[in-house]
């Protein structure tokens, strides 16, 4: 226990005189927490939709006036011909085309089914998918109101309809921002204790000082912790100052208990350290270090589901994002921090991340080699 | 610090005790034997030095019996411990200072003792009275509280030395340790090591510089991994004919075929 | 010209001697291509949800068939306490839940009217409006059955075609950005980093005073990241039109041009940023914070670049790769020609020289 209380020391001494980790540790959380959300917003306004009215009948346009005044389309353009919007569509200027045909109305009034055709953009598949969506319940929405008008005038009993009343739960203005925020905070715990973790051992290799370790007595397991518990405190801390600028700059106060949070990081960290120690244990240079750490980070975060929803994936992509670890910080810190979730709904979570952090830190202090 | 559990008290024991036993030591890495079957015995007390072309197996050698490095074959025991099952061992009883400066640039020269000598085991007694009696002796009583980035580089040698043997170590490993540094410093530092040996710790030096070669007890000359002989300084001149260490090593080295 | 080979061959030594960095870097866009080819995707679909039924009546039992039958939905839970709501929520087993209120099918009959409550979790605010127009959908399709059994009078088809990209899948958006993102990763990062390393080992300064031309120096330090980004460009896209299926509908050979154009963007800037610093921490940094951040952030495939801030908006005119992805898409995915690209392809070339002047003008201070 004296090692490891000389082992703290030296490396706190190191770390609180090193410029770069301390940036590292204040600025980046700052910066970040405060761009990253602006600009990760998949909020979805303003779909940008060019129209070709060939019909130009009282129906076409109130069909048009119904979707402008639903607030989610901008109408960018009114053309003569398919192509002609079409080519919006190529040049971005419009996200979805909306053809009204010939005789539209024509035929829906006399009883064939009026045609309506929609276009989307589906390159930008969360546009695509949203645009799409409102479009059809807007028109589908007019076509009732249309059946109820002809039909009652027509004297035929008014039709049932049901209404469709909705809430939302935990994000009341549906404000992205609010979803994005512990996302991102997540990922900046991740990568500060990653980064910070794997490139520690490769510099004392590089410069040669980890020799002078190897020839004393020194045990392999208390040299481990040694590097271990620093990192974990700055992680720690990454993640109070982070909760504290997001208490700042978005309103976002834990739903949940702050102590369960605490408690999940705690475990977390532990996790990723170690991943960062096993990394630098392998890794000669710093350099050989960074990219094989950034590798694994890409793809732990991208099958995080931070930016898109794990749902969605196939079998064998669901079954890799459990061997993830981001992807439970990312659940975990969504379902305490918004929805306030208890112990016992993310305690599996919890129980899967030690085990990875026993596993990774094992493997580094087996991997770690005093002799060659 | 307990003396070593299985050596007894150094002080009782006689002049003669070998301390480094090495016998047909080999390390080999892939088809390179960098290490080939050496064999030397090193005494309580004496100055070895093992010299050798760049590239002859010196610091590979070096590392086996630190315990920095596990040998291939051959067997060999430091202060009593074997390299093979007992290195942690062997690491509580020696002292290392390698080609690279290694202590820590970003450290004061304080914290760098009461570092190493926390790893080592001193006690805070210990590392109090060692520190202030250190830095006396070194005359860095200006410098304690400075980074050791910041000093000459003499000095950090004399400093990394006299870390090396904080612990008094049976044995203190040097590699190359007076490289790159000015004739005085050089002449301060062989009288360290000398002060070092009078208590009764062995040195064992690798260097490149021949005068120096003539301050230890007996010399190695290793080429192309073997060691190719091994004596006292005079007695080598003596056998190769030579008026100094230069042209003994000459003659041996000249064969040489490894060299970078 | 032979002396430039000879360094040439020099730092191709170097290049492929780190085995562990040249598995990354060509491992990178193949494992990138296979996670955002076949893991990734934009639609919300298979989303766990909860029924509150409290009717159970022939109606709401048809319209749960339908959602059950929809591949957007996994009726996962059957709550019949509606106060399990939140707990349902808190544990993630569902994203909406679906309320209906008791003698669902008698008020439909005879008040013609019957309310339909949905509880989305809202914290993903996409996918809860998504899911709820999937259910609005549903039920106004099952009306649709009820007014009309018979015929489907003054009924309005709706035909909706996906563009480019019918199954909604990341791929289209992040081929490019993938390009973008690899290109950077190598010639920033790895130019910046490694002619730092030779300047930290002092190894720079012997071969700047070699009477060797310093410009040549460079030069030839860039060269084998240009081959290896060449390469990983052809790697890419063989790898998105075989496995992907994903078609280069545009000229193979612009889409190569321009690629060419964006490396030696790239390597600019790497060289500048390696003049620039003097240790290997730092020019990380720099490349991570300053160029990959903002390729990330500002290059539009990730991030919309239209729903940012307007200060953030015109940020993202001054980053290289936001043009490059412009480009890569209406080339590789709309398949137009260079007349409709010519505008980017022209500030991506004006951004470069900009570059090359600076890193030059700062290379001569270095030297003088």
């Amino acid at each position: 226990m004296r090692t490891i209380r000389f082992l703290l020391q030296k490396e706190f001494r190191q770390i609180f005189r090193n410029r770069v980790i301390l940036a590292m540790i204040v600025v980046m959380p700052t910066v970040q927490l405060l761009i990253l959300p602006l600009a990760a917003d998949y909020e979805v306004r303003n779909v940008n939709l060019a129209v070709v009215d060939r019909d130009r009948s009282p129906y076409s346009q109130k069909l048009l006036s119904d979707i402008t005044s639903s607030g989610y389309f901008r109408l960018v353009s009114y053309d003569d011909s398919y192509d002609e919007s079409y080519k919006r569509i190529e040049s971005d200027e419009a996200d979805l085309v909306l053809e009204v045909p010939d005789h539209f109305e024509r035929d829906l009034v006399s009883g064939d089914a009026g045609k309506l055709f929609v276009a989307v953009n589906a390159i930008n598949g969360t546009k695509a998918n949203l645009g799409g969506a409102y479009l059809n319940v807007i028109i589908q929405r007019f076509n009732r109101d249309i059946q109820v008008d002809l039909l009652q005038t027509g004297n035929v009993p008014s039709i049932p309809s049901i209404v469709l009343t909705s809430s939302n739960w935990f994000n009341v203005h549906l404000n992205y921002r609010i979803f994005m925020v512990p996302g991102i905070l997540s990922i900046l715990v991740t990568m500060i204790g990653g980064f910070l973790s794997a490139l520690n051992i490769v510099k004392e290799k590089e410069i040669g000082t980890i020799e002078q370790i190897n020839v004393t007595p020194i045990r392999k397991h208390h040299f481990i912790l040694g590097k271990l518990i620093p990192f974990w405190v700055l992680g720690n801390i990454v993640f109070s100052i982070g909760m504290l600028i997001s208490w700042l700059a978005y309103g976002i106060v834990p739903a949940g208990n702050l102590l369960l949070l605490y408690s999940f990081i705690g475990v977390y960290l532990l996790c990723v350290l170690g991943l960062g120690l096993l990394v630098s244990t392998f890794c000669d240079t710093q350099q050989q270090a960074m990219f094989i750490m950034f590798f694994f980070m890409m793809i732990f975060i991208l099958m995080s589901g931070l930016f898109t929803s794990t749902d969605g994936m196939p079998d064998w992509a669901k079954a890799l994002t459990r061997a993830n670890p981001v992807y439970y910080l990312v659940d975990v810190m969504r379902m305490v921090v918004l929805k306030g979730s208890r112990f016992a709904d993310i305690a599996g979570h919890m129980i899967t991340v030690a085990a990875f952090a026993v596993v990774l830190n094992s493997l580094a202090v087996f991997n770690y080699r005093k002799a060659n | 610090m307990k003396k070593g559990s299985s050596g007894g008290d150094i002080n009782m024991m006689p002049a003669t005790t070998t301390v480094i036993e090495a016998h047909e030591l080999t390390k080999k890495f892939g088809d390179f034997i960098a290490t080939n079957a050496i064999t030397l015995n090193v005494y309580r007390g004496e100055i070895f030095g093992f010299l050798g072309a760049n590239g002859a197996g010196k610091t590979t050698a070096m590392r086996m019996l630190c315990g920095l490095s596990v040998p291939t074959s051959g067997s060999a025991t430091i202060a009593g411990f074997d390299v093979y099952r007992q290195r942690e061992q062997i690491k509580k009883h020696i002292g290392y200072m390698s080609q690279k400066f290694s202590l820590y640039d970003d450290l004061t020269v304080l914290e760098n003792i009461q570092f190493f000598g926390g790893i080592y085991g001193l006690s805070n007694e210990q590392i109090k009275s060692k520190s202030s009696d250190l830095i006396k002796r070194l005359g860095l009583e200006k410098e304690a509280k400075s980074l050791v980035a910041t000093l000459p580089l003499g000095w950090k040698q004399k400093l990394a030395f006299s870390v090396a043997v904080l612990h008094d170590p049976r044995v203190v490993f040097l590699d190359e340790p007076t490289g790159g540094v000015d004739p005085v410093t050089r002449r301060q530092f062989w009288e360290m090591i000398y002060a070092a040996a009078d208590s009764g710790v062995t040195v064992f030096v690798t260097t490149h510089y021949m005068d120096e070669a003539e301050y230890c007890n007996r010399i190695s000359i290793m080429v192309d991994g073997k060691i190719e002989a091994l004596d006292e300084p005079s007695r080598l001149k003596q056998k190769y004919n030579a008026k100094s260490m230069e042209e003994v090593f000459y003659v041996l080295a000249r064969g040489a075929r490894r060299s970078d | 010209m032979k002396r430039f080979a000879t360094f040439l061959r020099k730092e191709f030594a170097h290049v492929l001697r780190d085995r562990k960095t040249l598995l990354i870097l060509f491992g990178m866009p193949v494992v990138q291509i296979l996670i955002f080819g076949f893991a990734l995707t934009n639609e919300v679909s298979n989303a766990r949800i909860a029924i509150v039924d409290q009717s159970n009546d022939n109606a709401t039992r048809r319209i749960i068939e339908r959602l059950s039958a929809s591949r957007y939905f996994d009726i996962t839970e059957t709550i019949t306490d509606p106060h399990q709501m939140t707990s349902v929520f808190r544990s993630g087993n569902a994203k909406l839940v679906i309320v209906f209120p008791v003698q669902f099918e008698q008020r439909l009959a005879h008040d013609n009217t019957a309310e339909v409550q949905v509880l989305a979790d809202a914290s993903d605010p996409n996918v809860a409006t998504t899911l709820t127009n999937y259910v609005n959908a549903v039920l106004l399709d099952y009306q649709q059955e009820l007014s009309s059994p018979n015929a489907p009078a003054f009924s309005i088809k709706t035909e909706m075609r996906m563009l480019y990209n019918p199954q909604l899948k990341g791929v289209h958006n992040f081929v490019p950005g993938v390009m973008a993102l690899v290109l950077m990763l190598v010639c920033v990062m790895m130019t910046a980093v490694s002619i730092v390393r030779e300047k930290e080992m002092g190894t720079m300064e012997v071969l700047l005073v070699s009477p060797f031309q310093p410009l040549l120096v460079m030069i030839s330090k860039a060269v084998p990241y240009l081959i290896l980004s060449i390469i990983n460009v052809i790697s890419i896209l063989l790898l998105s039109v075989y496995v992907l299926h994903l078609p280069v509908n545009g000229s193979l050979a612009l889409l190569m041009a321009e690629s060419i154009l964006f490396i030696i963007t790239c390597l600019t800037i790497g060289i500048f940023i390696s003049v620039k610093t003097s240790s290997q921490q730092v020019a990380m940094l720099i490349s991570l914070m300053g160029m990959m951040l903002p390729t990330i952030l500002f290059s539009g495939f990730m991030f919309p670049i239209e729903n940012m801030p307007i200060p953030l908006q015109i940020i993202s005119n001054i980053v290289p790769a936001k043009w490059y992805y412009i480009i890569v898409k209406s080339v590789m995915i709309k398949g137009l020609g260079f007349s409709d690209i010519w505008k980017e392809t022209l500030i991506l070339a004006g951004l470069t020289l900009f570059m090359m002047a600076l890193s030059l003008k700062n290379f001569k201070i270095r030297l003088a």
